[in-house]
């Protein structure tokens, strides 16, 4: 008993190890008496933190980022499956299709903003638009691979018990390609934060990324470091979503 | 009883059975032996209708079936009469064990779930996984694995069992377990035909071996006359190379 609970604080803490020691760095580096322009110290970042609480901007900003970035997942995680499953069944689209969005991948997606702005403007579709079009390729190569990878001998099973193509679908095709759906998932919302930040920083009114740009004009270091905490907060949370999910739907492939 | 009849097939130019007839009587135990890329597996897999044959004909008991023009009716009901042990497992990964072995049972013969679930346990009990009901495949070893698609043959009360190579992508000291719980299913009385190299296997359980070479029957005969006094050529030398494979193999 003993012996499993020091186990856990080892596994638990060691982690966090290295986050505490740059923490104490930087509050004796911002203790009063140094140079304090180019870093805020800590408390001056909690204090701002606890103010932006109160008067609702940090939960307005967060909320706005948020849904946007939900949107833009839905959209372009939509689309991606939707293609990668056409594609990956379909010879035909598969040739028509498949070189196209391989030359689409190889474009940074970021040069895409400008165009994207000339397009949509500057207004909340823009920034729906920038997530969709980042996340659809992680998600759709990954789906696109999972379903080529799905193994025939397994179809051929499904035929030998006269599976109808729905339970053929259900049983196989999905359960088959969801490990990699599930990676092209978690790849995608490192992409998703991305680009959110980089869109919501060129054009808007909400946002994280409108919080850190303003910031940065009035020079407040205490709200651009204080964004950049959520950014690694949402960051540390979209990932642990991604492992939930990866534990929640392919639990079989625990060994 | 199950009989192929001058089977031929064709991949392109490819002329991969030329000529193929297999008789196996009810109970019987045919194992058919062959260098690799000589048709084996394509034979079986003919026989189950996972490839289209170019022309044969294939009994099951009553029921007699044209390997090229068959109905869908047809090959639904050869289906239900076989039952096929795949080299690789092919195993529903998302599955437990038993419901691995239900599914055919459910969704194939429309069985009960409660029913398929008590044969499943007793067919899992009987290769000796009682324990592992609920086990995924990535949580078997490889032997264990094939012995729930060894199960999952069993259970379907198949008139013929199909196994393809079953032992060969096994771990060597697995081997001998699975090859012993095929042995118990022959000793059932099951009709079946097995694609295999173990010789110590053949000499045991078969009741004909059949030598396969570049799509035709060689020879074929009782596992005494195949394996000590072959009157084939090819047979001999196939043979002598396998036997000096295998060390626990002597006559
Ligand atoms: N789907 C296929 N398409 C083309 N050629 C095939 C196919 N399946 C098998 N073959 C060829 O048929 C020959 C016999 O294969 P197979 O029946 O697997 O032999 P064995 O099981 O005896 O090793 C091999 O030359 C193989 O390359
Ligand atoms: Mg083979």
């Amino acid at each position: 008993m003993v012996v499993k609970r020091t186990g856990n604080i080892v596994k638990f803490g060691i982690p966090w190890i290295i986050p505490a020691f740059v923490l104490l760095l930087w509050y004796l580096s911002t203790r009063p008496g140094m140079n304090n322009t180019l870093m805020p110290s800590p408390d001056k970042v909690i204090q701002k933190t606890f103010e932006m609480i109160k008067n609702g901007q940090l939960w307005e900003y967060l909320s706005v980022s948020t849904v946007r970035a939900g949107k833009g997942l839905l959209l372009g995680g939509f689309i991606g499956l939707t293609l990668a499953f056409l594609t990956g069944f379909n010879r035909i689209l598969d040739l028509t299709l498949d070189t196209s969005i391989q030359m689409l991948r190889t474009i940074p997606v970021l040069a895409a903003i400008s165009i994207m702005i000339i397009w949509f403007g500057i207004g909340e579709r823009v920034k729906v638009y920038m997530v969709a079009f980042g996340v659809f390729f992680p998600i759709y190569i990954n789906t696109y691979h999972g379903i080529k990878s799905i193994d025939k001998g397994l179809m051929e099973m499904g035929a030998v018990y006269g599976l109808s193509r729905f339970r053929i679908f259900t049983d196989i095709i999905l359960p088959g390609a969801l490990p990699s759906i599930l990676v092209g998932v978690r790849l995608s919302l490192g992409t998703m934060w991305l680009l959110l930040i980089a869109s919501e920083q060129i054009a808007t009114d909400a946002g994280i990324g409108y919080m850190a740009m303003s910031a940065r004009e009035l020079l407040q270091m205490d709200k651009i470091v204080l964004a950049i905490i959520l950014y690694a907060i949402l960051g540390k949370l979209s990932d642990a979503w991604a492992t939930w999910l990866e534990r929640k739907l392919i639990r079989w492939r625990e060994r | 009883m199950i009989e192929v009849k001058n089977i031929k097939k064709n991949f392109g130019k490819h002329s991969v059975l030329k000529d193929v007839s297999v008789k196996v009587e009810d109970g019987q135990v045919v194992v058919i032996l062959g260098p690799s890329g000589s048709g084996k597996t394509t034979l079986l897999r003919c026989i189950n209708f996972l490839e289209n044959a170019d022309s044969g004909r294939l009994t099951i008991g009553n029921l007699e079936v044209d390997l090229k023009k068959s109905t869908k009716k047809e090959i639904l009901n050869i289906r239900r009469r076989t039952a096929f042990v795949f080299q690789n497992y092919n195993l529903f990964a998302n599955k437990t064990a038993i419901e691995n072995v239900m599914e055919g049972l459910v969704t194939g013969r429309h069985v009960p779930k409660a029913q398929a679930r008590e044969r499943a346990e007793e067919a899992l009990n009987w290769v000796g996984l009682s324990d592992k009901f609920n086990y995924y495949p990535a949580q078997l070893s490889g032997g264990q694995q094939q012995r729930v698609g060894i199960a999952r043959a069993f259970v379907l009360d198949p008139e013929v069992i199909l196994f393809d190579e079953p032992t060969s992508a096994l771990d060597p000291e697995l081997v001998g377990e699975t090859l012993d719980i095929i042995k118990k299913v022959a000793e059932k009385g099951i009709t079946m035909i097995v694609v295999t190299h173990e010789m110590s296997f053949a000499q045991d359980v078969a009741d004909k071996v059949i030598f396969m070479d570049g799509g035709i029957v060689v020879e074929e005969g009782t596992p005494e006359v195949i394996f000590s006094n072959p009157k084939e050529e090819r047979t001999k030398q196939f043979l002598s190379r396998i036997i000096s494979l295998d060390p626990n193999y002597s006559i």
